[in-house]
């Protein structure tokens, strides 16, 4: 039990000193890396409470998928050498203390919560168990996902495939001047079209393409 | 202290989506990095759901855990594409620079 707590509070603080980090970082590459160390973080207290199936997609996902996206976008749109300053100007700086202020009013309702939640000990009688501890996570996680969840399942797949489309239809363009190679022209070349035997005199050459 | 329970991940939790909030308000300075902060209150919407799935045995949540990454995974495609698409139209994507639809 030792060890889970120290487990705990070590990933915790990790990931908690990486959010911050990732919001008051002056480069935003830097906040892309905290980003994946917070990530990291979580997901490794995920596998220690035992969903290690999430701890995994999480890395597979965040780490592999979005955060290299992000990193991906912000080294194309260089804006990592844009303004190293906090704030971009003076009147930007009138939004810290509402931010502040709104930020801590909601840390202090959800801590209102978990504490109604704790002192509450008769809403732990929800007997609505389906965690079959005899298997593993993800063979029980599967077990539910593609049984009482296979519709909302084939929604996110749907989600998925709309979010791709849209992506690659956002940032498509067509650029003018551009060579392109036109197999359909190549195959229906002809050799009357492409060849033309010429009868070259002695001493006077040849004019082609005329 | 010692005794780590459902308590101590929905602090945590808590601890992470303010922090995104803090990130929304507090960085001006490009959009990407709002992005981010949406991104990590996710992450904290996340760990309550798991915490609250292992605590109370009941699979459901880690379910929609699943399917909150799949959303956010699309968000993020989405945002980005958007940024880039905005990024080239006008050149900057600096927050204060943003107000074309101010009216």
């Amino acid at each position: 039990m030792i060890a889970h707590s120290i487990f705990f509070y070590t990933f915790s603080i990790i990931a908690v000193i990486s959010a911050i980090m990732v919001t008051v970082s002056k480069n935003t590459v830097h906040s892309v890396f905290f980003l994946i160390l917070d990530f990291i973080s979580i997901s490794c207290l995920f596998i220690m409470i035992g969903a290690e199936f999430l701890g995994m997609i999480m890395l597979i996902v965040y780490v592999g998928a979005v955060a290299v996206l992000f990193l991906f976008v912000v080294m194309m749109l260089n804006v990592a050498q844009q303004k190293n300053q906090w704030f971009a100007s003076e009147a930007s700086s009138k939004h810290i203390p509402v931010g502040l202020i709104i930020s801590t009013i909601i840390f202090f309702e959800l801590i209102i919560v978990i504490g109604g939640w704790k002192y509450k000990p008769d809403l732990f009688d929800i007997n609505n168990t389906t965690n079959n501890f005899s298997v593993s996570n993800t063979h029980s996680l599967g077990q539910v996902l593609y049984t009482d969840y296979i519709h909302v399942f084939q929604l996110s797949g749907m989600i998925l495939l709309v979010a791709m489309i849209g992506a690659i239809v956002l940032t498509f363009r067509k650029r003018e001047g551009v060579k392109k190679q036109s197999y359909l022209k190549q195959i229906s070349r002809e050799r009357s079209e492409g060849v033309e035997v010429l009868d070259v005199e002695t001493n006077k050459g040849v004019k082609i393409d005329d | 202290m010692t005794e780590i329970g459902l308590g101590h991940y929905l602090t945590l939790g808590a601890v992470i989506f303010s922090i995104g909030i803090i990130g929304i308000f507090l960085n001006r300075k490009n959009i990407i990095v709002i992005l981010m902060s949406i991104e990590l209150i996710l992450l904290a919407v996340n760990i309550n759901l798991v915490a609250f799935s292992i605590f109370l045995g009941d699979l459901t949540g880690q379910v929609f855990t699943l399917f909150i990454l799949t959303v956010a995974a699309a968000e993020a495609a989405i945002g980005l594409a958007i940024i880039v698409v905005y990024y080239r139209n006008s050149g900057t994507i600096r927050v204060e620079e943003i107000d074309q639809l101010k009216g």
